[in-house]
């Protein structure tokens, strides 16, 4: 077996670890490439079929391709989609674009909190209705206990200290100086009514091997990742404020291959577009503290 | 160079593997531009002598800014391959971390201080790797400067070392002399210091170990993690799943599931967007369809039918490490994970606990610890499946639960009472010890007019078997008869209320109706019930259990998992009336029901 199967047949087992645990599950999409690689996997995990639902959160500022691909893709592979939101702040223009708060702040209420809230179900929720093709209010929004996320850690530094199965107590946050151990494919599966746990399925991957991935299995990936033309491209995906693409000629998945292999960004970080991490010196840390992805 | 591999960095605390770590990150270029001479320049600033340790701090504080380099994981390569390099806590404290970055590597380094020699927790970091399973060991005799490369320092540790990894049956790969601070034998060999030694330098060392090759010579193992049926686009199979421990399996070949004992034959290898596999080995994840359609349970374990089976048993001895914030005690139940298997488990009796400040010494102890070492025995409620750690070391591993988290984790090393859990046993020893009626079984049945039986109804969803079956109790209530109908709602809520989902007895259930139909068969009654998702085997079980009385079974409609044939078949849709008068001529035929009675 090679590094990508090894990958592959890891994360699928977690991704079987957490259907067969916990009764109430989601995956967070982001419509990224890393949680369309894990939206593969899960594939791969139950045979062509994605048995639970997946969430999206919207910011209202996402750059607004994401979200036509994220309803296509919904609809051709079937997929169970629940798209959350803080409604209140974004109708009252609490958020960073519109001057009110600084970028982490706007993350915390955009991001953290809405999926805080959307997974309790406590705030409102929209989900995909096939019949219909479209978004509709969900009427019993329930509450998830186990969530599926992308993150990697190679991406930055609190990420690489994650486990597999991470528990989030009561009020959401995460406890990074005392994690459980993890060893011969055994995790932390039960929990203490009130916390959740966060799944990590793709936390030995690195961007090069996503990349790889995408192309051994030809996943279809959202075209803002390559270069149409302008001599730029996103490398990492977010809301268009403050996320900025970078220049590079890349225009398929093979010349990305070939730019993180040996070219431009062999030894630059990935998430150097994201603003928010910047701010405050240790803005990440200090956001996955309180419940960001 | 798409080679990777994971390597841990162990020592007991100030040994030096900052330093080291920080040495070779630097001779395989691995820090960013200017690191190196900002940590000079810093050092120089503050009228200190540069440390190579100060390298491994300056990235923590930088990966503390979020920056791609992380303390307990750095990344390297070679002209040979990539590294991911964890570094393990030496601090006990840390323990938990040590072993989840333990168990993620695939070889490890540890460094001993040539001037304090063997410490704690050189030896306890030696244990954790023996019973990890991890067999690359290099052994970095660090500071050797301080000693000043005294040939005869390093060759007592070396002696000492491989005297004490012998007894956990680990052959150290090699013993380097190093200074890290010095750079000796680090990235090169240093023939000036120790013009003696002979060996690799420790950058050589590390591009001569083995990757971990998963075990495909061993029998097949395969814990069953789940059975999918998912009918989504009309889509028919039902399929095991599972990550494949050990060994090979391929199309065609007979397959024992454990503890159950049932078998089947591989069908297919399903594998979603890939080609068509015919044969699958240790490290996958595929799944499986079988020929037959048996009722199998996650938790089990399948495997090949002429290779060695698991042992089954349900007290085992076994070698355990503990990390919990309260002790392992005796009388309190925790919960076992062992592959898929989950069971309540107990402590009974701690043979011995490992004093790591004293070579080999034990002390006398009645639990656990945090942060023992231990040998213990343990017991399940209901036999397990298990392998024993030096046959195939996978699958002889177990992790204990305490306050869900995973608190301890143990090795097998005996089967300490290997039980028959064969059925037939105890039917048959249960049937030597039942003291019968004062009232002869003739006597009552000519009493009641009718002869006992236990009348089973399957039906694919339960709902068509239980109309019937309701209906038949009336029926049989009204001329008479002794009838009673129980469905499993009730028993579920009552008998079995005990029988959590956690502990996974999924047996239990029909093990306990079929207890409850000997007792009620034997008071001389017509014992009816209504269930689904039963395949032969637990028919098997439920005839077993019932004898020496009788056994009725009725099939209403298609049922996926039965295959040999059942007493009496109603097809789907057959009128009430219509099939409450097939079922009274057919126990008439039985002469449950005598003739003129009816």
């Amino acid at each position: 077996m090679n590094t990508l199967d090894r990958l592959e047949a890891h994360s699928v087992h977690i991704l079987r670890e957490s259907y067969r645990e916990f009764k109430s599950l989601v995956m967070l999409w982001s419509i990224g490439k890393d949680s369309t690689v894990l939206l593969w996997l899960a594939r791969k995990a139950f045979f062509g079929h994605v048995p639970f639902p997946l969430m999206h959160v919207d910011t209202y500022f996402k750059v607004p391709e994401m979200i036509t691909y994220r309803d296509e893709v919904a609809r051709q592979w079937h997929l169970d989609m629940i798209v959350g939101e803080n409604t209140p702040a974004i109708e009252a223009k609490q958020t960073f674009p519109d001057g009110k708060l600084t970028r982490v702040e706007c993350c915390k209420s955009l991001k953290s909190e809405a999926l805080k809230h959307s997974l309790s179900g406590e705030w409102p929720r929209k989900r995909m209705n096939h019949s219909l093709g479209k978004l509709v209010p969900e009427t019993k929004p329930e509450p998830f206990t186990g969530v599926i996320v992308g993150v990697r850690a190679d991406e930055e530094g609190s990420r690489s200290k994650e486990r597999y199965f991470s528990a989030r107590d009561r009020q959401n946050e995460w406890d990074v100086g005392d994690q459980p151990p993890e060893l011969w494919k055994q995790f932390k599966t039960d929990f203490a009514p009130g916390t959740h746990v966060r799944v990590h399925p793709l936390l030995d991957w690195t961007e090069l091997n996503i990349w790889e991935y995408i192309q051994r299995e030809n996943i279809p990936i959202i075209s803002l990742y390559f270069d149409r033309g302008e001599g730029k491209r996103y490398r990492s995906l977010g809301c268009y404020p403050c996320t900025t693409p970078v220049q590079s000629p890349a225009k398929n998945v093979a010349e990305i291959i070939e730019e993180l292999r040996s070219g431009k960004f062999a030894n630059i970080a990935e998430r150097s577009g994201r603003e928010q991490d910047k701010e405050d010196g240790n803005g990440l840390e200090t956001l996955r503290r309180g419940g960001y992805m | 160079m798409d080679e990777q591999i994971s390597i841990v960095m162990a020592g007991h605390v100030d040994h030096g593997k900052s330093t080291v770590i920080g040495r070779l990150l630097a001779e395989t270029h691995a820090l960013p531009d200017g690191k190196l001479e900002q940590v000079r320049a810093m050092c120089h600033k503050n009228a200190r002598p540069f440390e190579y340790a100060f390298l491994l701090d300056a990235l923590k504080d930088e990966q503390a800014q979020g920056i791609t380099i992380d303390a307990a994981r750095c990344f390297f390569k070679t002209d040979k391959r990539r590294y991911i390099l964890i570094d393990a806590p030496g601090h006990i404290e840390f323990l938990k971390n040590m072993i989840t970055g333990a168990s993620r590597a695939e070889a490890a380094l540890l460094v001993i201080d040539a001037k304090e020699g063997i410490r704690e927790n050189t030896k306890r970091h030696g244990y954790m790797m023996s019973m990890l399973g991890l067999r690359q060991l290099s052994i970095l005799v660090n500071k050797m400067d301080l000693v000043g490369y005294d040939q005869k320092i390093f060759d007592q540790i070396r002696h000492d070392y491989t005297a004490f990894l012998e007894r956990l049956q680990i052959k150290p790969v090699s013993f380097i002399p190093v200074s890290g601070m010095q750079g000796v034998n680090i990235a090169s060999r240093s023939t000036v210091e120790t013009p003696w030694y002979n060996g690799p330098s420790v950058l050589e060392q590390i591009d001569l170990f083995q990757r971990k090759e998963f075990p495909q010579s061993q029998p097949f193992r395969l814990p069953i993690q789940d059975i999918y049926k998912f009918t989504g686009q009309n889509d028919d199979r039902r399929i095991v799943t599972g990550t494949i421990e050990t060994g090979a399996i391929s199309v065609g070949d007979v397959v024992v599931f454990q503890p159950s004992g049932k078998t089947s034959r591989i069908q297919s290898i399903e594998y979603f967007n890939g080609p068509v596999k015919t044969t699958a080995a240790a490290g996958e994840a595929p799944g499986f369809t079988l020929d037959t359609q048996i009722y199998i349970k996650p938790g089990e374990w399948m495997v090949r039918q002429g290779q060695p089976p698991l042992q089954v048993g349900a007290r085992f001895r076994v070698n355990l490490f503990w990390m919990g914030h309260d002790p392992l005690v005796k009388g309190k139940s925790y919960k076992l994970k062992l592959g898929a298997v989950r069971s309540p488990v107990k402590l009974i009796e701690v043979l011995a606990v490992l004093d790591t400040t004293e070579q080999g010494a034990v002390v006398s102890k009645q639990q656990v610890d945090r942060h023992d070492i231990a040998e213990v025995i343990l017991e399940t409620p209901k036999p397990v499946a298990f392998d024993l750690v030096g046959n195939i070391e996978q699958t002889g591993r177990l992790v204990i639960v305490d306050h869900y988290e995973i608190a301890g984790a143990g090795i097998i090393l005996a089967n300490v009472q290997p039980v028959d859990s064969s059925l037939e046993t105890h039917v048959k020893e249960r049937e030597i010890a039942w003291k019968p009626s004062a009232i002869p079984v003739a006597q009552r049945a000519a009493s009641y007019g009718h002869g006992a039986k236990f009348v089973v109804f399957v039906s694919s969803d339960g709902s068509a078997g239980e109309t019937f079956a309701r209906a038949l109790e009336q029926q049989l209530f009204k001329m008479h008869f002794k009838a009673y109908y129980l469905g499993m709602d009730n028993v579920a809520r009552g008998l079995d209320s005990d029988l959590t989902e956690t502990t996974e007895n999924l047996d239990d259930p029909i093990r306990r109706l079929g207890e409850l139909a000997r007792i009620l068969t034997d008071s001389g009654q017509i014992f009816i019930t209504s269930l689904s998702d039963v395949d032969d085997y637990d028919l098997t079980t439920l005839r077993l259990l019932n004898s020496p009385n009788e056994i009725v079974v009725i099939q209403v409609g298609k049922v996926p998992f039965l295959n040999t044939p059942p007493s009496l078949i109603l097809e789907a849709g057959t009128a009430l009336l219509e099939g409450i008068q097939n079922i009274c001529t057919h126990l008439r035929q039985q002469k449950v029901l005598v003739d003129f009675q009816i």
